[in-house]
């Protein structure tokens, strides 16, 4: 499944956020897309999944105009996952589930069994299936993450776009999240992903791609682009980035000014 | 995240399955019958069943003529008409806090008892006849949500729920304007009356032809409302969140506002404007049977019919002059929603 933009303009009528942006999605990569606050990653995500249109260029999924799709022709093949869900109403974790397979079914249709038995499946993929008859509203929000990621599993797409999966997780959750967003690519998933800490887009990235202020400034593989001056010019901060053998990939972490100076440890 | 195994405990203040089909059905025949039996005229629950049974097979049922009288002609078209009007409001209510996506929302958010109401109030304003009137009121709640929709779709920058709420609270306050100008104008001693006890809701006066009038506008929005039942539980994500899922939600909420509001232009054009049910009985039935429509839908409607029918016998029997039944809804209804918000842990989050 391949998803082109290419010249895209993006953004709210009035107040464009983003122009001549161009960005391919190969089949079955993880690509994650790093940027500072504001940048336009959430608008970018909304824009590629044509939930607002674009204002300009050419946006494809498998050369053909994403606003072409029907709703439900769009979700059976590319799954959302966004930041957060708000859970007005306190559905049981199994519904919400469900509720992916609206794209698959009639439009006065309930689910069926076989569709019960799909998004029990998508729960279990993510190693939750035992808060199925929780309340969503109940779980804590790595569950409620992973619950999310399960509702676009259930929509058996090509594609998952998620929106900072590991925004306000604990580090515990994010490993686990970061965890699944490997096994599920893993099973040939493609996977588009934004996050905050560029040690995930080692961790997990085949490819990312820097922005900054509504455009694309650098993409490539982790190790090429995730340089601690690309890092520090994205961000305005310093950084280093190193090699941690223990963990079998690089990690970047901020240079304080503040930082107070500590030997290093012997031995 | 720490246990693999399955565990299926359900939440704790829902009921077990068995109860929350039961209940509403007991209940609601319990109140049919009650509210069939008490009166001026009191009639046996062996009476009814037999007059029922022998108009429903078209034979004689052996009783005086003036207890099949009291049964068929005033008690069964009051009684039918609450559990319609009861039930429209309540399932009207459920799919616009759905809709909404907020528990506190009730069929008038957009406007049609405001609408509803000018129209009925215009209507004995100028002395017009009670069907006219009813007719009015109709129109006037359709007519006003029809505003209100439109008005939301020609403003496109924002979330479209929010701009029909923020709509839908401009119209209704310019037709309170307008409702309370009438009111000055009109007639202290013979119209002002009226029109104060038609805007506090009553069955008193309802006929075998106001059932049989509104009864297929009822219909008419209840089967999208039924038919779309599972998809209604996707329309309570955010808007951006429901089109990611595949929901076309314009659409969807173009035909789920049509129908909740045929539904609650319906009810209120024979019963006036009775408040609380469509916001309360959504909460109980939620209480009952969960935030799932395809369960929640049936359980409203009949709390909903059950409440009215209830309710309404309390007005006519409790007083020797008829009590307006918004007063009795809201007496009853506030204290209760107070309860609720103090022990319930489920309703809503």
């Amino acid at each position: 499944m391949t998803l082109s933009a290419v010249d895209l303009s993006f953004g709210y009528r009035g107040t464009p956020l983003g122009r001549g942006l161009t960005l391919t999605v190969e089949p079955g990569e993880v690509l994650c897309l790093l940027g500072p606050n504001g940048c336009g990653k959430t608008t970018l995500f909304k824009t590629l999944l044509g939930l607002i249109p674009s204002l300009g260029g050419r946006l494809e999924l498998d050369g053909r105009a994403v606003s072409s799709f029907s709703r439900a022709e769009f979700a059976r093949r590319v799954g959302y996952v966004p930041q957060a869900s708000a859970g007005y109403f306190p559905f049981e974790v199994r519904d919400v589930v469900l509720m992916g397979r609206a794209s698959r079914i009639g439009i006065f249709a309930a689910p069926s069994r076989a569709d019960q038995a799909i998004a029990m499946g998508a729960l279990e993929t993510l190693g939750i299936a035992h808060l199925a008859a929780r309340s969503f509203s109940a779980i804590s929000g790595g569950e409620r993450q992973l619950a999310l990621v399960a509702r676009a599993l259930a929509q058996e797409p090509g594609m998952l776009v998620m929106d900072e999966p590991t925004a306000s997780l604990d580090f515990g959750n994010q490993a686990r999240v970061l965890e699944r967003i490997g096994t599920l690519a893993a099973s040939g998933l493609t996977i588009v992903l934004s996050t905050h800490d560029p040690g995930h887009a080692f961790a997990c990235a085949d490819r990312v791609a820097l922005m900054k202020s509504g455009a694309i400034v650098a993409t490539g593989a982790p190790e090429t682009v995730l340089t601690a001056q690309a890092l520090g010019s994205l961000y305005g901060v310093d950084v280093a980035v190193s090699w941690l053998e223990q963990a079998r990939h690089h990690i970047a972490v901020p240079v304080l000014r503040t930082s107070r100076a500590r030997q290093a440890p012997s031995g | 995240m720490t246990s693999g195994g399955l565990r299926r405990e359900p939440p704790a203040s829902r009921m077990p399955a068995w109860v929350g089909k039961a209940v509403p059905w007991i209940l609601l025949v319990a109140v049919t019958l009650a509210a069939l039996a008490s009166g001026k005229y009191s009639v046996s629950i062996h009476d009814i069943v037999l007059v029922l049974a022998a108009k429903l097979s078209g034979s004689a049922s052996g009783l005086p003529q003036n207890v099949e009288t009291v049964i068929w002609n005033v008690r069964l078209p009051r009684v039918a008409c609450g559990l319609l009007v009861g039930a429209s409001l309540a399932v009207a209510g459920a799919v616009y806090q759905g809709l909404f996506r907020n528990p506190l929302v009730s069929p008038d958010i957009l406007g049609v008892s405001a609408g509803s109401s000018l129209g009925a109030v215009l209507g004995i304003f100028l002395s017009l006849p009670v069907l006219a009137i009813q007719s009015m009121a109709f129109a006037g709640g359709l007519a006003s949500v029809a505003l209100v929709y439109a008005i939301g779709a020609a403003v496109r920058r924002h979330d479209p729920v929010l701009v029909l709420v923020l709509a839908g609270i401009a119209v209704g306050a310019l037709l309170g304007a307008c409702i309370s100008l009438v009111k000055v104008l009109a007639d202290p001693y013979n119209q002002l009356p009226a029109i104060t006890f038609w805007l506090l809701g009553s069955l008193a006066s309802v006929t075998q032809g106001d059932f049989l009038s509104v009864l297929p506008a009822m219909i008419i929005g209840l089967v999208p409302i039924v038919l779309l039942r599972w998809r209604l539980n996707l329309m309570t994500l955010d808007d951006q969140e429901a089109r990611a899922l595949g929901i076309e939600t314009t659409r969807m909420r173009l035909v789920l506002i049509a129908s909740a509001t045929l539904m609650t232009a319906a009810a209120v054009s024979i019963s006036g404007i009775i408040g609380w049910i469509g916001l309360l009985v959504p909460h109980v039935a939620r209480a009952f049977a969960g935030p799932n429509f395809s369960r929640l839908l049936p359980v409203a409607l009949l709390l909903g019919g059950g409440y009215l029918v209830c309710v309404d016998t309390l007005a006519r029997s409790i007083a020797p002059v008829e009590v307006p039944l918004g007063i009795l809804t809201a007496a009853i209804g506030a204290p209760f929603f107070i309860w609720l918000l103090t022990t319930t842990r489920q309703g809503w989050q």
